[in-house]
């Protein structure tokens, strides 16, 4: 007797929107990480065609720099062509135009739309008035989904694996959407997850809840060094001053995480410590040369996740 | 005892089985202060199941689809009696819809629907305790944070 074999069947991303990593299956996710890795080695020549003749609209009504640049490096390294703007002020959103209508209008104009926009919800919103697949670039606090792809390929691509592995989030847990999203993506491979925070930062309880709904490993530390020497990924954020309304409680907090060489002496061999970035103080510079150091190679693992999505939901890649 | 607590109506709807204290902010919801046909209201009621319960009859007057389902957000456990003649021709429970449209106000200042005219649309979570996602912003709204619009 065979054994009948499974049917795996393959995602379909053509034309799909990217707007929240909660849209995205366990499936889905793997796929487009093996995409990633797909593009990573292709041949330069077929490389430098992938996307010859398809344009990506490019609308940050935000200023971004790394999402921005890493975006249209991605579309340039494979042929394709960009328009757009990067400075809100030189959209007719300054009229007063809705998202809904500056979509509506742009549907004509390219195959695939990346879009910041401060206000939640105006990816979702855009990928409404569109037939083109909508990337979203960020959405204020709510969702930035290419940065949570790229956080994963990183822990794949250094440690062989996701499944399993041990995961200390750390700074601002509360506010911090790239560990909102994160915490919830590691959710599909049974991470052991640690959450290291002064406690007026805590992680949300909506975001323990999903996990405890999943029966996911997770604990709460004030600490990093009560964690360090456990974990393999040691993903550090900045306390954000913009979203403190008093100063003083951001003086009480801004210093409390600060990394340090000495730190990791003991830490396990192949612990990656990874940051989103921009850094002020929580990684000190004297980290960046031991082999721990993994956030500017981090940055770098943007370009071919999204080169992989460009490429899958212009359905160039299937 | 008194015979009557509440009194009975002829033709039209009995909302039974409100949470205690919630029967006014039923009567907000639909309205029903411009209503202008008798409407009863009784507070605080013996309840077998309950403990206390809150009891609502609206003389001529059947409930809409969308009335139903701001009465399920505010009173979840509430059951829907229509009556005719004097007798009860059907009795139901009150369902929180898996897709709520444009009955919810999105409590985050930063979402779109507050902003350009986005008409809201929030996804059931849970009923119990009753959780609601801003299908845009994905912020989840809880029991008292739910505003009606």
């Amino acid at each position: 007797m065979f054994k009948k074999k499974r049917k795996t069947t393959k995602p379909n991303f053509k034309n799909r929107d990217i707007i929240s990593i909660n849209d995205l299956s366990k499936q889905d996710i793997v796929y487009v990480l093996e995409t990633a890795k797909k593009i990573e080695s292709m041949d330069i020549i077929k490389k430098s065609k992938l996307l010859k003749n398809k344009i990506m609209a490019s609308l940050f009504f935000e200023p971004s720099t790394r999402t921005r640049l890493s975006f249209e490096s991605a579309m340039t390294q494979l042929g394709g062509e960009i328009i757009g703007f990067a400075d809100p002020k030189v959209s007719s959103a300054t009229k007063g135009e809705t998202v809904f209508d500056t979509i509506k209008m742009l549907d004509v104009y390219s195959n695939v739309i990346i879009m910041r926009h401060p206000l939640e919800g105006a990816a979702r919103v855009a990928s409404e008035a569109t037939g083109k697949p909508v990337i979203n670039g960020g959405d204020g606090a709510n969702q930035h989904p290419t940065q949570t792809l790229l956080d994963l390929y990183s822990i794949k691509k250094t440690q062989g694996r996701i499944s399993g592995l041990k995961v200390a989030l750390v700074g601002d847990l509360k506010y911090g959407r790239t560990v909102h999203s994160l915490a919830i993506a590691l959710t599909h491979f049974g991470c052991k997850q640690y959450f290291v925070s002064p406690s007026i930062l805590k992680m949300p309880s909506s975001i323990c809840a999903a996990l405890k709904d999943k029966n996911i490993d997770f604990s709460l530390h004030e600490k990093i060094v009560d964690i360090l020497d456990e974990v393999d990924i040691l993903y550090m954020t900045r306390i954000q001053k913009e979203r403190f309304g008093d100063p003083l409680e951001y003086e009480k907090v801004k210093d409390v995480y600060v990394l340090t060489k000495d730190m990791l002496k003991n830490a396990k061999k192949n612990l990656k410590v990874m940051h989103p970035l921009p850094r002020v103080n929580e990684i000190s510079v004297d980290v960046d040369t031991t082999p721990h150091a993994y956030y500017f190679q981090q940055a770098a693992n943007g370009i071919p996740i999204r080169q992989a999505l460009l490429s899958l939901t212009t359905g160039v890649l299937k | 005892m008194r015979a009557y607590k509440v009194f009975a109506i002829e033709n039209g709807t009995v909302i039974d089985h409100i949470s205690k204290g919630c029967a006014l902010k039923v009567i907000n919801i639909l309205n029903l202060q411009q209503y202008d046909q008798i409407v009863t209201v009784g507070i605080n009621l013996e309840s077998k199941k309950e403990g206390k319960k809150d009891i609502i009859k609206i003389e001529d007057k059947t409930l809409t689809k969308n009335e139903l389902n701001k009465i399920a957000l505010v009173a979840p456990d509430a059951s829907i009696n229509i009556i005719k003649d004097h007798k009860v021709v059907k009795k139901f429970k009150v369902n929180v819809p898996d897709e709520i449209l444009t009955t919810i106000k999105c409590n985050n200042p930063k979402c779109i629907t507050n902003h350009q005219g986005v008409e809201t649309i929030f996804n059931k979570v849970s009923v119990s305790p009753l959780k609601l996602k801003c299908h845009y912003c994905e912020r989840i709204v809880e029991n008292s944070e739910i505003h009606l619009i």
